[in-house]
């Protein structure tokens, strides 16, 4: 019992250190690395304006004669030394895979926490109130399940395209490519979060809570929510990784963001056309780092999926 | 004493467990309804603890739920203190709402496990508005030492605490909007033996203390005993005999009563007869005709497969049992 006095309470960094997660993850070689990874290509993406040597969308910094440099070698004509060599524009791969995976990371985060708030709000009303409202939502989410995700946010696309009036495509795409994944997957958060809101709301806590009458939005929120929100996380942490690989094919099919702003699909497709004449480094370092970040955040929500699970321990 | 504070009058609540519609259709079958709870009647004073007994799926919990506003009734009217209960109008319940509360079965559901202890029992504070600031935070510490915590808890996640605890912490919930009547359902029965005579006593001396007004929900007979001053006896969804807690005891006037309290281990070992409950509660979506206790009753007699008894009174409340009107005869004494 001592240790349950105010006084002797540990401070929460200790708790947070002393906790079955944090342990679970201390003893899981695979989800450090994997952490340190995503950390890793994250913190770069964040910072890349200081750290990258080159700015990759300053036309005026870019020389045309820097073109196709191979990696580690010397320019024949300028001498420069670019660490993963040049694109066609003479643009430093490095750079632009660390300004790329910057829109990858920003348009994943963002279609993620869009069909996040989507579909837990659908799945909370719709587990809570049930009756046709529950029916309704369900059988949209049915359909809407039907459709390979990637073609949905094709469809998508292709009609917000039709509804913004051209001067702003530009500048709207990477925020239509957003919603489109968003919407795409909205579905299984949704289908998550009322599976859990059902059970939780005949529990008695939820009971006594509307004894004393409280407003069903403050019930859903403040109670219900903190307790479905365990598998929402880790249905996020996948899907943040295959939000980043829908913008990355959405991108290589070529509807993505514009190339003026290049996410690590759109340097993949640049990159697949120089194949086969034997530039293959403007390929390959953008796909690995896609790669290295995919599998990553998916090994991260593996984990945590394994470590929230209590019949797994 | 004598001032009826909560007045149920012929309360019905019908559950619908027809088949989807398809299925209806294609197997010809019409909708289906159980009956929980059938115009079920009767008064609790002001002060006293009336019990309602009876085995699982009798409706005891039913009529607890429709009383608090859980479940809406199908039928029949609940007057607290002279008011209709309309749960449906929301400013008219909010003064009605704060006067009574209800102690759950499960310790471990009833407290929401990402709360902190102080915000749960703050919660109905809040909800009414009834203090501010730091008068709420002083209020939980007072209502922690009232049931035997102490201050500090309040920090604390459910999770560190005990069934007992917990309960305590749930009775100290309840009382924060400092009602007059509080519901409990089995507040004991998913507790440890020991702790269950603890919380018992504490909410007894809470009852002094405050003057409160008990429903208890039970299938404990020597729950019951220990704490209620009037009983009601469920069976099938209908109130069989209402009686002081006493003579309930002494002079059970239904044959059904007559067989729970023989099931009640004693440990005096009187050796006397016992007759066991025998059979199972019927299916309550097609009750038997008549008395609804007729296939388990061991004086059942014509009228009562016929029909159904209507409540008598007696010395000391009232029962329904032909065996008691001038068709029916004496019972026989079971007791050898």
């Amino acid at each position: 019992m001592a240790d349950f006095t105010p006084g002797n309470r540990p401070n929460a960094l200790a708790r947070a250190w002393d906790s079955d997660i944090a342990w679970s993850f201390r003893h899981s070689p695979l989800a450090v690395i994997a952490a340190f990874v995503s950390i890793l290509i994250i913190l770069a993406a964040v910072f890349a304006p200081w750290i990258a040597p080159h700015d990759p969308f300053n036309p005026a910094s870019l020389d045309l004669m820097d073109g196709f440099t191979p990696p580690m070698e010397p320019n024949a004509f300028t001498g420069n030394v670019y660490w993963l060599g040049t694109d066609n524009q003479g643009r430093d791969v490095f750079s632009t895979i660390l300004y790329g995976a910057r829109i990858s990371l920003f348009v994943g985060f963002m279609a993620v926490l869009f069909a996040m708030v989507l579909g837990i709000t659908l799945g909370l009303i719709a587990g809570y109130r049930g009756g046709w409202l529950d029916s309704l939502l369900m059988r949209v989410a049915d359909v809407q399940l039907t459709f390979p995700s990637i073609l949905l946010a094709l469809l998508i696309f292709g009609v917000a395209r039709g509804f913004i009036p051209p001067a702003y495509r530009e500048a709207m795409a990477i925020w239509v490519l957003i919603v489109a994944i968003g919407l795409s997957d909205w579905v299984q958060y949704a289908r998550v979060v009322r599976g859990a809101t059902m059970v939780e709301k005949n529990k008695e806590y939820v009971q006594a809570a509307r004894v004393i009458g409280a407003h069903p939005a403050k019930i859903l929120i403040r109670h219900i929510l903190p307790n479905v929100m365990g598998p929402v996380l880790v249905i996020a942490t996948i899907g943040l990784a295959l939000a980043i690989i829908a913008e990355a094919t959405l991108s290589f099919l070529g509807v993505g963001v514009p190339s003026t702003q290049p996410s690590l699909g759109t340097l993949i497709r640049i990159g697949q056309g120089f194949l086969f004449s034997g530039e293959w480094w403007i390929l390959l370092f953008p796909s690995i780092t896609l790669l290295a970040l995919a599998l990553s955040v998916n090994l991260l929500g593996d984990w945590l999926r394994d470590a929230l699970n209590p019949r797994l321990r | 004493m004598s001032d009826v504070l909560l007045s149920v009058q012929g309360l019905t609540r019908r559950f619908d467990v027809s088949k989807p519609w398809l299925n209806r259709v294609i197997e010809r079958e019409d909708r289906q309804y159980l009956t929980a709870t059938a115009d079920v009647s009767f008064d609790i004073r002001k002060g006293e603890t009336f019990a309602l007994v009876g085995e699982s799926g009798s409706g005891k919990s039913t009529i607890a739920k429709m009383i608090v506003g859980l479940l809406e009734p199908s039928a029949g009217e609940i007057r607290f203190d002279g008011k209709v209960m309309d749960f449906a109008s929301g400013a008219a319940m909010r003064a009605l709402r704060r006067r009574f509360q209800m102690i759950f079965q499960d310790p471990f559901a009833s407290l929401n496990p990402r709360w902190r202890v102080g915000d749960i029992i703050a919660e109905p504070i809040h909800t009414f508005g009834l203090l501010k600031g730091a008068e709420v935070t002083r209020e939980v510490g007072r209502l922690l030492d009232l049931v035997g915590l102490s201050a500090a808890d309040a920090e604390k996640f459910p999770h560190e605490f005990s069934g007992g605890q917990r309960q305590r912490i749930a009775i100290a919930r309840a009382l924060s909007s400092r009602p007059e009547f509080i519901v409990c359902d089995e507040p004991t029965s998913a507790l440890d033996v020991s702790v269950q005579a603890q919380i018992l006593n504490l909410m007894r001396d809470l009852q002094d203390e405050f003057g409160l007004t008990y429903l208890l929900i039970s299938h404990d007979l020597s729950v019951v005993r220990h704490m209620s001053t009037r009983i009601g006896v469920l069976y099938l969804g209908r109130l069989v005999e209402i009686s002081d807690a006493k003579r309930l005891f002494i002079d059970p006037q239904h044959p059904y009563t007559r067989l729970l309290l023989d099931a009640v281990p004693d440990l005096a070992l009187s050796g006397r007869r016992r007759t066991p409950v025998t059979g199972e509660i019927p299916n309550p979506i097609a009750p038997p005709p008549g008395c609804a206790f007729h296939p388990r009753c061991p004086h059942v007699m014509d009228i009562c497969r016929k029909q159904r008894p209507d409540a008598i009174p007696t010395a000391s409340g009232q029962a329904a049992c032909h065996l008691l009107t001038p068709e029916g005869q004496k019972p026989r004494e079971t007791t050898a």
